[in-house]
């Protein structure tokens, strides 16, 4: 048998943390701008929509190298529970990650908005104009929003959990530092 | 590679208060964001609430501008704006339009007569993809100086408190030369006599990316024709649809483009100070109104005049106006879509 991972690689990493900081920005974003209206609207928008497709790009990069690369065991010493709410969470990740950017998108086609990104690149419509659609998506839109928002604040706090109670190598998996023992 | 699992009690919850804290802040910016801690916050829903009438809002039509009545036609540029922006809609040419004639109500069924503020909603589509669109109306300038005016200004003309009117108008001394626009111009009976105005500014972008404020308007070729309130009121609640429809039908109506370009000093953040009438104004189209529809299965009912839909080379200045109002039109898109099913729609609609 070959010898098991210990960590993500570092390509992995680099796509965690970088998707890290734009979806936290990004739910941030998304909340702040549909609660004002000030000035800031205007390019709070441009900015989710351009940030949304890079998600979605960057999304599905990672999908493909995790399927490529696959990840690293989870210690055997897990709990049963644990072991499937780490499963499950990073099933809905994966899922949030790549279907939000999607229902935005398909949301401001539906809603026959013009969908111009940074710098005036333009995306089709992926939808026909649609009230029933358009309700549908920016319903989904928000409440998958704040869905993923909760579910980040769970993973953030399972991998404190990790890293300060447990001690188990499961954030050191996906730590942004080098591995202390020199590897990977 | 596990490494032994420190359980000294302290340790564990020293590590469980510190998780907690993190997660608390995380939630508690985010509240923040949100505005759930902000009560005071002159959000977008607020905007879209205080424009219901004592009733409450008509389901399924628009929050303001309720009543209205579709048109398609061209925007016929003559390139004369081109030198002022690179949006193509300013080479010379003709691009299609869809319209909306309206009225500055909330009620989908207010008589023509009691509604002071008439407004166009244009959208232009260009070759390039490009879409401009804008919402107009006919004042010379706007009743307030911001947004949270405009709040109030709103909220007041719905109080039953007497003052309440009395209290903002001081607060907000702009308001009386809109008194004075609505209570001496002269009312006409038709869409196609009145102008509209843009009011808001925005930065026009050049080839060598200079950018200039401007402002827009819509003159009509049509001579207006003064008629008093009580007249207009004689011919009907729903006398302007009618009479445009006619009108449209027997030849199509124009109206000039003007964009009046701002010096340095003028006040591009407060669209209530109109700019000195000696500006430069370029003429740089013609809008031809060819066809109205009803907007029950016309296609002017499904867009959302959000006037920060800009092309390439048009884009937002300081002025506050078109951000709050593209939050506040969002807002409305997304409850009328919601409440579709309460829009009365004509048989043989292919729309669901």
């Amino acid at each position: 048998m070959s010898r098991q991972l210990t960590r993500f690689t570092g390509l992995q990493r680099l796509l965690h943390w970088l998707m890290a900081v734009c979806i936290v920005a990004m739910l941030f974003i998304g909340i702040g701008m549909v609660s004002t209206t000030a000035p800031r609207y205007v390019p709070l928008l441009e900015t989710h929509k351009t940030l949304g497709a890079v998600i979605l790009l960057l999304a599905l990069l990672r999908l493909g190298v995790r399927l490529v690369r696959g990840a690293p065991p989870l210690p055997a010493s897990l709990p049963p529970l644990m072991r499937l709410g780490a499963i499950l969470s990073h099933y809905a990740l994966y899922a949030l990650m790549i279907a939000m950017p999607l229902i935005g998108w398909a949301m401001l086609s539906a809603g026959d908005y013009p969908i111009v990104l940074y710098g005036g690149i333009r995306l089709p419509a992926i939808l026909p104009q649609s009230d029933t659609l358009h309700t549908l998506l920016r319903s989904a839109h928000h409440w998958l929003a704040l869905a993923f928002f909760a579910l980040i604040l769970l993973h953030l706090a399972a991998a404190l959990f990790h890293a300060l109670v447990r001690r188990d190598g499961v954030f050191e998996a996906m730590s942004p530092l080098p591995s202390r023992r020199g590897k990977h | 590679m596990v490494e032994p699992p420190m359980s000294p009690s302290r340790s564990f919850f020293a590590s469980c208060v510190l998780i907690a804290v993190v997660v608390a802040a995380g939630a508690g910016a985010f509240a923040y964001t949100a505005g759930w801690l902000s009560p005071n916050r002159l959000t977008p829903a607020k905007l879209v609430d205080v424009l219901a009438p004592p009733g409450g809002p008509a389901l399924g039509y628009r929050r303001n501008h309720a009543k209205g009545i579709c048109f398609t036609g061209v925007f016929d540029s003559n390139g004369k704006g081109a030198d002022l922006s690179v949006a193509q809609v300013f080479a010379p040419g003709s691009y299609p339009v869809v319209g909306r004639f309206n009225l500055a109500t909330p009620s989908p069924n207010a008589a023509d007569a009691t509604v002071r503020v008439r407004g166009l909603g244009l959208q232009i589509t260009t070759p390039d993809g490009g879409v401009w669109r804008s919402a107009m109306i006919d004042p010379p300038f706007f009743p307030v100086a911001t947004p949270q005016a405009f709040y109030e200004l709103q909220k007041a003309s719905h109080s039953k408190d007497p003052e309440a009117m009395k209290s903002v108008v001081a607060a907000h001394p702009e308001i009386a030369a809109f008194g004075k626009w609505a209570t001496t111009t002269p009312w006409t009976s038709s869409y196609a006599e009145d102008p509209y105005n843009g009011l808001n500014a925005f930065l026009f972008v050049d080839r060598a990316g200079v950018a200039r404020a401007v402002r827009w308007s819509l003159r009509p070729v049509a001579e207006p024709v003064p008629i008093a309130p009580d007249e207009l009121a004689k011919r009907g609640p729903n006398y302007l649809e009618q009479e445009i429809t006619q009108r449209v039908a027997a030849a199509p109506q124009r109206w000039t483009m003007t964009v009046t370009v701002a010096e340095s000093g003028d006040v591009t953040a407060d669209p209530s100070k109109a700019w000195p009438a000696e500006r430069r104004i370029v003429e740089v189209g013609t809008l031809v109104v060819q066809r109205i529809e009803a907007e029950a299965d016309g296609p002017c009912r499904e867009i959302n005049f959000d006037p920060t839909i800009l092309p390439k080379g048009i884009s937002v200045s300081d002025d506050p106006f078109p951000a709050a109002r593209s939050a506040a039109y969002a807002r409305s898109y997304d409850r009328r879509t919601a409440e579709a099913k309460h829009y009365p729609r004509t048989s043989g609609s292919p729309k669901q």
